[in-house]
């Protein structure tokens, strides 16, 4: 197998390097406009339409808040003799991995590495994908914690739909490079879980950056933000929802708005009869679910509560791509399997509150055993920092019970499966010729609690070096205060 | 004193023995009798009758202790009514001793002790003086058979924590403090005369000052939270002024001034996988327990997060990838603490006459890849299961058999 894999890297590196990086750069030049901001726009197809000039042209037609993201200029890498998981199943030993232009060229036993690329000594090191967290509060509750860095629950109302947590993010949050050498490459951000819908995400490459918009991830969807159970009833006790059954009406209330929204301008979009509908931010995010163009994330963490939200999902014909936190999916695995649901999971989280106290460390583990999709997330500043860690205790406990766990597996759970919940399996999340070249050098066999990210390699940048000063990047936040 | 319900003997066969005490034995047995270990090593006789646990290609250590937590005193943190572990309304609860609050019920030790953490300190929540810590066994039908010692320590807060008791400053915490300890002192001098009173408030009720007063005889160490680094050192100061043996509990900056504290010969209790800056402590990093130990520090590690005490061996793993020696991190979380509360000559190591608290494992202890075998707590062995086992297993096959 691990031969057959490695002469189709070597053979056929090149053309699928070409042809995948035309279509990735596609989706990054229309992001400004067809990625962006259809996701954000009701209308995906208005801008070329003849009927609308700038006079009557609204807010609507023009960039919503575009990536500006741009690969960082860097020579071709060449990481020689290292034991390269790919996350597509094979870990080669003794193994090389070529990049260039932020793009996997090859993986295999040897590579053709062109004269002037910088060569890394893999020896005695471990290879994988970069880190992908699905579920991060980077930014939007940055450190030092103050309330005036408080940005990630607008907790004023239990639908706030309307607001996107980019508008949050502070890309000098100095939790930002712990992170980073902890191997992350990419994360999305989420809203709090204060509300029955918290608002968008914002799905981001880890890399330093003066703004969000440097670090928007090109032609992402957007998540919606759901949280089920005790935060939005214990946040809104007084006003409403105070209870499960108020958080599903909220729910519902919601998207009947939208689909009457998504109604008339799906309609004037087709005929442009009359005045335009008034934008509504709110529902346009929620329009945007039920046309599959916004990934719903939802925070719930007992299985009766997301049998539930798949009953919500169903009545309104959207799909929710993963149940975060999810604690008690291993009692409803294989429901989640038939729905195609992932589930963002931590290894170990339990017993912190009343929903949480069936957690068990083999949950990742029974999910995937019934065919779902396990994804480690970290909801937490200092657990991203260790997701390879929490995906080897879920791993390791689920084989003492008997539960048969490949380490392919449980390197997919933090690295392929949250690229998939994101959308971006087809451009991140394993080592394969024409993906980005998103890269991470370890110390060690990233299942080991000794394993440290020695190089993290973003889009083929070498934003993270262990051994040198130089690639050790401070947010504005860190210099000048401490020996 | 402490309570052994059995007398069981046992005898740990064949195992790599990691006695902390000394270096590790390969092939080694360790003899459990009446609660206490009664033989370790490899020319050892099992007595007659004992029973026999194969450990070989297995590694025998010490239960781990966990020198922090509300164990017993904490079931579910978000509901109130599960928690007993701080005293309301009582800035300097020195009198507040948690034993009393410990629910020997709590699901969450047996979730603990089967993943090979045998003892936790349970700590009282507060202000500026939070009371008096306990250390307890894991298991046990009542409290008395639980605690191994009351009180270990008296815990104060020096942190950003308890500047609410200070006035909003942390002078003002550092100076109560102090006139907390003179009040308690002169309390302790004039007895039941003392008439101070009349003139100014005491600065603590009279229970509360009589409780102090065996810290400030240097019988009973007084645990101090602090992280920052001028923190760390007023209560190196303090403990100076007062002659008080002192713990430093967090001590996030402490390897700022590692020989210093090194110097005091003050042992330390550190939380390794912290190192998310906050105005408290912003030089936080993940090398401060393996600097502190270079430099000579006592270091103990901990697990603040109750439900989490299992994961002091991830602790103590990642202290070991960010600097400590691995022989070091085992002596943090087993023989250190004992040594920190006081209780060395029955807890920390594998040696005749300790208290029987020991753990097999199917290899590095500090690793993912290594289960738990066998747990023994005062020589009792304790069945492997818990709520989350019986979760597992009602679920392990869809639809569950009710």
């Amino acid at each position: 197998m691990m031969k057959k894999r490695r002469s189709r890297s070597n053979g056929g590196g090149q053309w699928m390097l070409a042809a995948f990086s035309a279509a990735v750069f596609a989706v990054g030049c229309a992001s400004a406009r067809a990625a962006q901001a259809p996701t954000a726009s009701p209308a995906p197809t208005q801008a070329t339409s003849p009927a609308r000039g700038q006079d009557t042209a609204t807010s609507v037609d023009r960039p919503q808040y575009p990536s500006t993201y741009q690969r960082h200029p860097n020579p071709p890498v060449v990481i020689k003799n290292a034991t390269i998981m790919t996350a597509t199943g094979q870990e080669i030993q003794g193994g090389s991995i070529l990049f260039a232009g932020g793009r996997i060229v090859s993986v295999g036993a040897t590579v053709n590495a062109p004269a002037d690329a910088v060569v890394v000594d893999g020896t005695g090191k471990w290879v994988t994908p970069g880190v992908i967290d699905t579920h991060s509060h980077l930014g939007v509750y940055a450190a030092p914690s103050t309330q005036a860095e408080s940005d990630g629950n607008e907790a004023t109302n239990p639908v706030t739909a309307e607001v996107w947590a980019e508008h949050s993010v502070w890309p000098q949050d100095p939790q930002i490079p712990l992170a980073i050498a902890g191997g992350v490459t990419t994360i999305e951000v989420l809203p709090g879980s204060a509300n029955l819908i918290g608002g968008r995400s914002a799905i981001l490459k880890l890399v330093p950056a003066r703004s969000v918009q440097e670090m928007k991830f090109p032609g992402a969807h957007y998540g919606l933000k759901m949280a089920c159970g005790e935060n939005p009833k214990r946040v809104y006790q007084s006003r409403g929802p105070s209870t499960r059954m108020g958080n599903m009406a909220g729910y519902r209330g919601a998207f009947i708005q939208a689909e009457q929204y998504r109604r008339r301008w799906d309609k004037w979009n087709k005929d442009h009869s009359g005045d335009a509908p008034q934008r509504d931010l709110k529902l346009e995010s929620l329009a945007e679910v039920l046309r599959g163009n916004i990934f719903v994330q939802n925070h719930c963490y007992r299985a009766d509560e997301m049998v539930q939200m798949l009953d919500l999902a169903h009545e309104f014909g959207f799909k929710i791509r993963s149940f975060h936190h999810a604690v008690e999916a291993y009692k409803i695995a294989d429901i989640l399997a038939r729905e195609g649901t992932a589930v963002s999971v931590w290894a170990d989280w339990w017993g912190f509150k009343e929903e949480a106290m069936d957690g068990i460390h083999e949950n990742a583990a029974l999910v995937q055993q019934a065919g779902g999709r396990p994804v480690i997330h970290s909801d937490d500043a200092s657990g991203i920092q260790r997701l390879n860690q929490e995906a080897a205790k879920a791993m390791y406990y689920g084989r003492r019970s008997g539960i048969q766990v490949t380490r392919d597996q449980a390197l997919r759970w933090f690295t392929a499966n949250p690229a998939w919940v994101l959308g971006l399996d087809s451009i991140v999340g394993t080592l394969e010729p024409g993906k980005m070249a998103d890269v991470v050098v370890w110390s060690a066999d990233p299942l080991s609690v000794y394993a440290r990210a020695m190089q993290v390699y973003n889009d083929g940048w070498l934003v993270y070096d262990r051994n040198d000063p130089a690639h050790q990047p401070k947010t504005d936040f860190s210099i000048g205060r401490q020996p | 004193m402490i309570a052994f319900l059995l007398a069981q003997t046992i005898a740990i066969t064949g195992g790599t023995v990691y006695p902390v005490s000394g270096p590790k034995i390969d092939n080694a047995t360790v003899v459990i009798q009446g609660g206490r270990i009664t033989a370790v090593g490899t020319n050892v006789a099992i007595p007659a009758g004992a029973t026999r646990i194969d450990a070989t290609g297995k590694w025998v250590t010490p239960g781990l202790i966990d020198g922090a937590g509300n164990m017993g005193l904490r079931e579910i943190s978000a509901v109130q009514n599960t928690n007993e572990g701080t005293l309301r309304g009582n800035e300097v609860a020195a009198a507040f001793n948690v034993a009393e609050g410990i629910n020997p019920a709590s699901t969450l030790i047996p979730v603990t002790r089967i993943e090979g953490v045998t003892s936790t300190l349970s700590v009282p929540g507060g202000d500026l003086i939070w009371g008096q810590a306990v250390l307890i066994d894991l298991d046990g039908a009542t409290i008395e058979a639980m605690v191994a010692k009351s009180p270990v320590a008296m815990v104060a807060d020096l942190s950003e924590g308890s500047k609410g008791a200070g006035g909003s400053s942390r002078a003002g915490a550092a100076q109560r403090l102090r006139r907390v300890f003179s009040d308690a002192l002169e309390y302790s001098r004039r007895g039941a005369t003392y008439q101070r009173a009349q003139n100014e408030q005491l600065a603590a009720g009279a229970a509360d000052l009589e409780a102090l007063l065996p810290v400030l005889r240097g019988q009973l160490p007084l645990m101090v939270v602090a992280n920052r680094r001028s923190d760390i050192e007023t209560a190196l100061r303090i403990a100076r002024e007062y002659k008080l043996r002192l713990i430093l509990v967090g001590a996030a900056e402490g390897w700022e001034i590692a020989d210093k504290i090194a110097a005091a010969g003050v042992p330390v209790l550190v939380q390794p996988m912290d190192n998310i800056p906050g105005y408290d402590a912003l030089g936080i990093r993940y090398e401060n327990a393996g600097l502190l130990a270079k430099a000579g520090v006592k270091v103990s590690l901990m697990e603040t997060q109750t439900e989490n005490s299992r994961n002091l061996r991830q602790q103590a793993g990642n202290a070991v990838a960010y600097g400590m020696t691995w022989e070091q991190a085992l002596r943090a979380v087993t023989l250190a603490p004992a040594e920190a509360f006081g209780v060395a000559t029955q807890y920390g190591s594998l040696e005749p006459g300790k208290v029987a608290n020991v753990v097999v494992w199917t290899g590095d202890p500090f690793e993912f890849s290594t289960g738990v075998e066998h747990v023994f707590i005062r020589g009792k062995e304790i069945v492997l299961r818990s709520r989350q086992t019986e979760l597992m297993e009602r679920y392990k096959t869809l639809p569950p058999k009710y």
